[in-house]
């Protein structure tokens, strides 16, 4: 009995100096913070994915508790839901930005692109880009080893097997830009997509001369400006006379340019199939043909840098590839 | 004669030297040469003519830009039919000019045509620089560094000794014994050239000892040219880095980043000092070079004589043909060469060998787990850890691999040949070399704003 | 030509040697060895060597292929060596139920937990003995006598090993001088006539075996010479200053695992450091441990806990043993 009674005394003292001891170490060091961090940090998703540019969700919270505006922090993974209530927290405003999704912008499967020599090597997009232009004639395309679904954090990517291309499942992707990153030839990109989520892009990088291109890859851009003169609102450039791009910011989703394409290089995402129709040229779009076509002489685009890394937005793979692709051949019977 | 060697590292992969007793033939030159603008390190040059203009033998044809730049000479006369795109090594586009090869060869007039051994060196040594630069001399080891900025010594170092690289390490390349063989006074007469433009008085060829017949006949040779020595050296790979051989026969470590003018040596190819001889003594450009077309399943295997801007498909009809079982084929050596992605690539000034590999030989064995047995550790010349290297760069922690000197790596090939668990060593090591370099340009790009 | 060009990275040509060659070797090297000790022990070893590889090699097919998920790596042959190795560290009369147990450990837990070949921290072999060692301390001490009872299993006379001897004898105050005519005489220790596992016999069958390993390189001498050297070392000095309490060098050196555990254990590549400097000092330290815990621990044979106690070092040794880049002066150190 006695034995019982002073152990059970001798713990609860030791349990007591302890207590003590400990709350009294815990005032002396106690880290002051700014009791808002842990708020943000709260309503910020908590992947810690680094697509803020911040090396995850708590340092990205402090970032916006010193800042002086919300400028030029986003988190694109709780976009701009997450940011608004961020900015309640603060008493900041923010700007809402349109949302963005990646973007796959080749289309060379070993249908449309054959593979002309074997690689025999890790299977590493980067690994191969460090030696090699690749495994086929096109020197831009897709090398199809997976980095970028590798680097996706929220697995939003997955690669294809028949077509040896990456897919984008749009839903989940939060455009955080780490497959654009890994991406050894920047084929990916990341495009503002409409509510619908609706995006039409250029499907290829290739700044290859439109006769190369062609003998590369049957869906590869050839620079014939086809679409650069049946857009109305000025939203392609042609880079080079060899690259067509497409500005998300000005494109109106007017598909205009989908089925002129020769090669049916250009994709349209999410958009219901089009009623067909055989466009002809009247004296007035001949008129506006010219004159967009003297533009061109005159607004040619040399970019250096465009060589390895074509603008900023090339376009990308899709979910919705086969769907389009289909859509293409469709306007490709139906207009021959 | 007692036979040097580097103390560090190094395998011996076999030696397959088939065309080591194949005699020095010239290539039948093609009906069209499509020649690369750019066919050394540094900048490309500017192309001088277009399409439908005329060129002689020896006609400039491509200026160099800048100081390390080379000129390029027209190897035939002929007419330019075009500027085209043509894929490199690496499968890259790069500019070439097309040049359409006339019946009657007319040559530049100031070239030399004669066959007779030129011995005296009449130019002084600026004047030997400004020849080198002219004549577009870059090395022929495989690096293509342009000769006349290794002969340039920056102020402030000086240079002691001349290493004439005459190794050949590589397995199944032949044409720098070829040549030592068949031009051994000619090298002597270049070596001399290259002594009076660096103002030194010691030379010393370094032959691995795999050729012995090169070193007989170059003693023998030698025996005129007191100031020039022949150093045989043991057959191991990779015996003929310039590192290595600095190391071998003066016992000097380049500093790591650093030149071996740092350490008071020059070091050039045998080839090299062969086309220094004939553009200095025969005022003739740089427009061909030996070429080994090589392979077990090739039928007639051997030296060419082969002019640049070839392309590739020649040289193997001459050697009998492309094999049946072919797989891979490669230019350049097993351990360092490029695998080449059609026969359409044109012989550059780089080009040391054509090797074709059956099948049978061209495929990797499947990747097992590192055993860490150390094999590459004991291998690397330089003293690096590949199977860490690769390891961090698998990962992409790239300042974990500069610190473990990553841009040391000479890319010799020794881990990954050695690797019991057909690990791509040099693979992911190239991959962080690449990396690691843009990072460091960038910094150094930084701190200068 | 139909076929396509391979193209890779260089290296294009590879050594012949393979990981299949080197455990080949291992348990070329090994076999005299374990012949012999069939030969001492009749049916009990020939049971504990086919059961301790069989099962070694089904275990890991059985865990690499249902629980790391990855395709069998049991071609390799290493599980082999796994097996063989164990079943050389155990007493002929072990019940198999046991050694079964033990197997499991040494792959399960030593090597496929870690997360396959290569992975490992700790030697599987040494990691199952000393396991079992602690788990069954009776059937794990209880030693054979060889050359009797050669058609039995279990039921066999049993002695204990020259270390052992010692051991007890010092404890009780006896000298050393008394106790040596208990132990068998030093050509017969070298012949390997004593009681003990199936691979502490033979010293001389050991050596060749290791001879054989550094012809073909599989090993170097670095490690075995300095594990030996040290202890013969160590042993010497005690037993010069007090010769009635320490056994002779020569004794230290025949008996025990120490040739086993230094020629094959401890050179295995995964848990031994990756310099020749490292690798003395490696050497050095199980020399040391071995001596300390044979002579003053409370085990008769130390070089099993040497080992393992040294395998957790390897990466620090690694660390500060990093070799001499080319053109340095200095070698990687703190940082690394």
């Amino acid at each position: 009995m006695n034995i019982i009674l002073w152990s059970v005394l001798t713990l609860v003292i030791i349990g007591l100096i302890s207590a003590i001891v400990l709350y009294f170490l815990a005032e002396k060091f106690k880290v002051e913070e700014d009791p808002r961090i842990d708020e943000v940090e709260e309503v910020l998703p908590n992947a810690n994915c680094g697509g803020c540019g911040f090396p995850g969700c708590r340092n990205f919270a402090e970032a916006c508790v010193r800042a002086d505006s919300l400028d030029n922090l986003f988190c694109p993974v709780g976009g701009n839901e997450v940011m608004k209530k961020v900015a309640e927290i603060l008493g900041k405003t923010v700007v809402e930005q349109a949302p963005k999704v990646a973007v796959v912008r080749c289309q060379g499967s070993p249908k449309y692109r054959p593979r002309t020599t074997e690689y025999d090597g890790p299977a590493s997009c980067a690994v191969e880009a460090a030696l090699y232009s690749g495994h086929t004639d096109c020197q831009y395309g897709c090398l199809g080893h997976g980095d970028c679904v590798a680097a996706c954090e929220f697995d939003a990517m997955y690669m294809d097997p028949e077509t040896m291309l990456p897919v984008v499942i749009e839903d989940k992707c939060t455009a955080c830009g780490a497959c654009v990153e890994a991406c050894p030839k920047d084929i990916i990109e990341l495009r503002s997509i409409n509510k619908k989520s609706r995006r039409i892009y250029v499907a290829c990088i290739s700044m290859d001369k439109g006769a190369t291109t062609r003998k590369a890859c049957e869906v590869g851009c050839i620079g014939c400006s086809a679409c650069y003169k049946a857009c109305e609102f000025d939203a392609i450039t042609m880079y080079d006379r060899n690259l067509a791009y497409i500005d998300p910011d000005k494109c109106r989703l007017c598909r205009a340019c989908v089925p002129v394409c020769p090669t049916n290089s250009i994709i349209e995402i999410n958009f219901p199939p089009r009623k067909v129709r055989i466009k002809k040229t009247t004296s007035n779009t001949a008129a506006k043909a010219k004159i967009k076509d003297e533009k061109l002489q005159a607004e040619v685009k040399v970019k250096d840098s465009l060589l390895n890394k074509p603008a900023d937005n090339p376009p990308s793979d899709d979910i919705n590839l086969k769907q389009s692709a289909k859509k293409q051949q469709d306007n490709n019977s139906s207009n021959s | 004669m007692q036979l040097k060697t580097f103390p560090k590292g190094g395998v011996h992969p076999p030696e397959y030297k088939l065309t080591a007793d194949k005699p020095l033939k010239i290539l039948p030159v093609p009906k069209q040469l499509v020649i690369p603008i750019q066919q050394q390190l540094g900048r490309p040059g500017e192309i001088l003519v277009k399409k439908k203009d005329k060129v002689k033998v020896g006609q400039l044809i491509v200026k160099a830009t800048g100081f390390v730049s080379a000129n390029i000479h027209s190897p035939v006369s002929g007419t330019v039919t075009k500027i085209d795109k043509v894929i490199d090594a690496s499968g890259y586009k790069v500019d070439a000019i097309v040049i359409k090869v006339d019946d009657e060869q007319v040559w530049e007039e100031n070239i030399d045509r004669s066959e007779d051994i030129k011995r005296d060196i009449t130019l002084t040594s600026e004047q030997i620089i400004k020849k080198v630069e002219e004549m577009g001399i870059v090395g022929l080891g495989g690096a293509t560094f342009p000769s006349h900025v290794k002969l340039s010594i920056p102020p402030g170092k000086k240079c002691e000794l001349l290493i004439i690289n005459g190794v050949e390490c590589e397995p199944f390349l032949t044409s720098d014994h070829r040549l030592m063989l068949e031009k051994t006074e000619q090298i002597l007469i270049g070596t001399k050239i290259l002594m009076k433009a660096l103002k030194v008085d010691k030379a010393v060829i370094g032959i691995e000892a795999n050729k012995p017949d090169a070193i007989e006949k170059m003693l023998k040779f030698t025996e005129n040219y007191p100031e020039i020595s022949v150093q045989p050296l043991k057959v191991k790979y990779p015996q003929g880095g310039e590192k290595q051989l600095i190391k071998a026969i003066t016992g000097r470590e380049v500093p790591s980043g650093g030149l071996p003018i740092d350490v008071g040596v020059v070091v050039h190819n045998v080839g090299t000092t062969y086309a220094v001889y004939e553009a200095v003594q025969k005022n003739k450009p740089l427009f061909e070079r030996v070429v080994t077309i090589t392979g077990p399943s090739v039928k007639q295997p051997g030296n060419y004589i082969a002019k640049i801007g070839t392309p590739i498909s020649a040289l193997i009809e001459a050697a009998g043909g492309l094999p049946e079982d072919t797989a891979k084929i490669i230019a350049g050596g097993p351990m360092m060469g490029k695998a080449l992605k059609n026969t359409d690539v044109p012989i550059t000034k780089g080009t040391s060998g054509i090797l074709i590999l059956p099948r049978s030989m061209a495929y990797r064995r499947e990747v097992q787990p590192c055993i860490r047995c150390a094999r590459c550790v004991n291998a690397c010349p330089q003293g690096l850890e590949p199977y860490l290297l690769m390891s961090v760069a698998q990962k992409q922690i790239w300042d974990i691999a500069e610190q473990h000197n990553v841009m040391d790596c000479i890319e010799c090939g020794s881990c990954s040949y050695i690797c019991p668990s057909s690990r791509p060593l040099l693979d992911y090591i190239r991959f962080g070399k690449r990396t690691v370099g843009a990072i460091i340009r960038e910094r150094k790009q930084k701190s200068k704003k | 030509m139909e076929n396509k060009l391979v193209i890779s990275n260089s290296p294009h040509i590879q050594t012949p040697l393979t990981v299949k060659r080197i455990m080949l070797d291992v348990i070329i090297a090994l076999s005299p060895a374990a012949i012999f000790s069939i030969y001492l022990f009749g049916l009990g070893a020939f049971i504990i060597i086919t059961v301790s590889i069989i099962s070694s090699v089904f275990f890991e097919w059985l865990l690499t292929k249902y629980f790391l998920k990855k395709p069998s790596t049991i071609s390799d042959l290493s599980a082999v060596v796994t097996g063989l190795l164990l079943a050389m560290n155990v007493p002929s009369n072990l019940p198999i139920w046991m050694l079964l147990v033990g197997t499991f450990v040494a792959i399960g837990i030593g090597k496929i937990s870690f997360g396959g070949l290569g992975q490992n921290i700790f030697n599987p072999a040494i990691m199952a003995r000393v396991f079992m060692l602690i788990s069954f301390p009776v059937a794990m001490t209880s030693w054979p006598i060889p050359l009797k009872d050669r058609m039995h299993y279990i039921d066999v006379h049993t002695g204990a090993t020259p270390l052992g001897i010692i051991k007890e004898g010092v404890k009780n105050g006896e000298t050393i001088s008394h106790l040596m005519h208990q132990i068998p005489s030093n050509s017969q220790l070298f012949y390997g006539i004593m009681g003990g596992s199936l691979g502490e016999m033979a010293a001389i069958l050991l050596i060749l075996g290791g001879i054989y390993l550094l012809i073909r390189k599989v090993i170097t001498w670095h490690i075995p010479v300095s594990i030996l050297v040290t202890v013969a070392l160590f042993t010497g000095i005690l037993w010069l200053i007090n010769p009635d309490k320490y056994a002779n060098p020569l004794f230290h050196l025949l008996t025990g695992g120490l040739m086993l555990g230094s020629i094959f254990m401890a050179t295995d590549y995964v848990t031994s450091p990756m310099t020749p400097k490292g690798q003395i000092i490696f050497g050095v330290s199980i020399g040391l441990l071995t001596v300390l815990i044979r002579v003053w621990g409370a085990y008769p044979e130390g070089v099993s806990f040497a080992i393992l106690i040294m395998n957790a070092f390897v990466p620090l040794i690694n660390r500060y043993t990093r070799p001499k880049v080319f053109g340095t002066n200095k070698k990687i150190n703190k940082n690394g």
